[in-house]
């Protein structure tokens, strides 16, 4: 459905994109994630067609952003950042005047507009100057007008910045529910938001795309962790290193009998019923049995780290070829 | 094709619809309408001292409107795309599937509509006069529209200023000033420091020397042909400044 190539912006001497590549699948919800300034904008601004890239390409649903702008955008949904609107239009007025720049014929626009206003439930608004909306309630008029025409994509930027709890719960909630029938694409830098409503991360850092997965697999580590306590701990630590998968083993010693190996494994494979079977037969006492999964937090820490650290070390001019993309070790399907 | 070219329409008017309805939102609508027809009124009878020169024309009225036009036309033209760049709305409106020259004509249009409203008001003068004395109606006329497409002109210089700043003190600013060198330019003043070759040539650039001869009643199709180009020329910039936003 979208599709990025080897995509860079650069806005007089700052280069916001250097090189990123990813595709999006029909359906599919996929978060941008990554600190600020990291160029998840621009790169939506370029998706969406506000701007053209320096090098690269961008195509949605099959259309080139550059020389198809119009198709484009008539398949897209847009809410921008802090979701800007005409604050002297009555909710209505923007809504139909929406409605009349998409050149939506008299009966689907009253369709739509029944169908997005209930969608979002903005009917109490409706009457009001978009002026003194509350700004949970701009936000929803912007992604009703977002809707308004049906897109088969939905691209949100930071569409839940400045919102309280309720509202961030109700926008999470409405995006999650537009999933289930479109592409949708959104950008932020609150790691929870992905993992409430994506199935996939674009982890971008510094105009580079740093990770690109779905969730599992970006927070799934490839260590299982064992505590046990057996008679001869040198020959259970041997017979977890025999087992099928198993590439090293660190150990420490609980000191109450018991101790930790944690197994790291190659690939994701599930290993925990290997371990427990050969507990059986060796008498283990087992304690801990689990993988050692990361939060998306501590994945994107370890990635936003890295990434200051090449930023800092002197004279360490990088070149695309040399930023390592991290991604699991199984292909992505 | 017909339905394509009414839909293409239907968007430079839903453009044109939001911009008056902005227009009257804000107090500029009214501000304008008000101060414009009460100047014309003033300068018709006091300036112009009509009662005076004892003729019954409309002079006083077209004479100083040129000037009149670059002290007012701004204040419609800031706002229409530097607050679109301040509020961010820009941003909106340039990801909806439309073409930059639509929106561009949508709100020319609308400030277009707006200044013809102005002048509209002023109908009142040559009315009155008919009533005093026997007024040629035919200068009259061609005044009026001589000032429609002299006010197309500065709106559409006002326009393009507007998209090269998201500040609007500067896009009254600036337009004011590119609108007073046109004008300055033509001026006996200005062109009589030359050589009788470039004073003619510098007239033909001016817009208010021009619009002279149309306050006279002379309309000369080649002055109406100026004003024109003048407007096509700054709305092409315009376009132009628009696009070059999504390169930056």
């Amino acid at each position: 459905m979208i599709t990025l190539q080897n995509l860079e912006k650069t806005y007089g001497e700052t280069r916001a994109l250097k090189g990123i590549s990813f595709s999006i699948s029909k359906g599919e919800v996929v978060g941008l994630l990554g600190p600020n300034g990291a160029g998840k904008t621009t790169a939506i601004k370029i998706i969406v067609g506000y701007l053209l890239p320096t090098a690269g390409s961008a195509t949605v649903a099959g259309f080139d952003v550059v020389s198809h702008p119009l198709e484009v955008q008539e398949r897209i949904g847009y809410l921008p950042e802090n979701a800007p609107l005409y604050l002297d239009m009555l909710a209505q007025e923007y809504l139909d005047f929406m409605a009349d720049m998409r050149g939506l014929d008299a009966r689907t626009r009253a369709i739509r507009l029944a169908r997005v206003v209930e969608e979002c439930a903005i009917q109490p608004v409706l009457t009001r100057p978009l002026g003194q909306l509350s700004k949970g309630y701009r936000q929803r008029v912007g992604l009703a007008a977002a809707l308004l025409h049906d897109p088969q994509i939905l691209v949100l930027d930071e569409p839940t910045t400045g919102l309280d709890p309720n509202q961030i719960a109700e926008v999470r909630h409405l995006v999650r529910r537009m999933g289930s029938t479109k592409t949708v694409i959104l950008s932020t830098h609150i790691l929870s938001e992905v993992e409430a409503t994506c199935d996939r991360a674009v982890i971008l850092i510094d105009g580079r795309v740093r990770a690109d997965a779905s969730l599992a697999e970006i927070t799934r580590s490839s260590v299982q962790v064992v505590t046990l306590s057996a008679r001869d701990p040198v020959a259970a630590r041997h017979d977890l290193e025999g087992l099928r998968g198993v590439i090293a083993v660190d150990e420490t010693d609980r000191g109450d009998g018991f101790h930790t190996f944690r197994l790291h494994l190659e690939g994701d494979g599930e290993i925990g019923e290997a371990v427990g079977e050969l507990a059986r037969e060796r008498g283990w006492r087992l304690r801990e049995l689990r993988r050692d999964d990361r939060s998306l937090e501590q994945v994107f820490r370890e990635l936003t780290d890295t990434a200051a650290g090449e930023e800092w070390a002197p004279k360490a001019e990088s070149s695309p070829g040399e930023a390592e993309t991290w991604a699991p070790s199984s292909p992505i399907a | 094709m017909g339905a394509v070219e009414s839909d293409r329409m239907s968007r430079v008017r839903a453009v044109a619809a939001r911009e008056l309805r902005a227009y009257f939102n804000s107090p500029i609508a009214y501000v304008f309408l008000t101060v414009f027809a009460g100047s014309a009124l003033f300068t018709f009878f006091n300036a112009g001292s009509f009662f005076s020169r004892g003729v019954a024309d409309l002079r006083g009225l077209f004479g100083p409107l040129p000037l009149l036009m670059i002290l007012l036309v701004p204040a419609l033209t800031m706002r229409l795309w530097a607050e679109e760049q301040k509020q961010g709305t820009l941003e909106v409106l340039l990801t909806l599937p439309v073409r930059d020259h639509q929106l561009v004509a949508g709100k020319f249009l609308a400030s277009w509509t707006l200044l013809a409203s102005g002048l509209a008001l002023t109908l009142a003068l040559p009315f009155s006069v008919a009533l005093i004395g026997k007024l040629d109606w035919g200068p009259v006329i061609g005044g009026y529209i001589g000032a429609l497409l002299l006010g197309a002109a500065y709106l559409a210089v006002g326009q393009f200023v507007s998209a090269t700043t998201e500040n609007q003190i500067l896009a009254f600013i600036l337009a004011l000033v590119v609108c007073l060198a046109f004008y300055g330019v033509g001026t006996e003043a200005f062109s009589g420091l030359f050589d009788d070759r470039t004073a003619a040539a510098l007239r033909g650039i001016g817009t208010g020397s021009r619009f002279q001869s149309v306050a006279r009643g002379v309309i000369d199709l080649r002055d109406l042909v100026y004003y024109a180009s003048v407007t096509l020329f700054f709305l092409a910039a315009c376009v132009m400044a628009v696009r070059a936003r999504r390169w930056t």
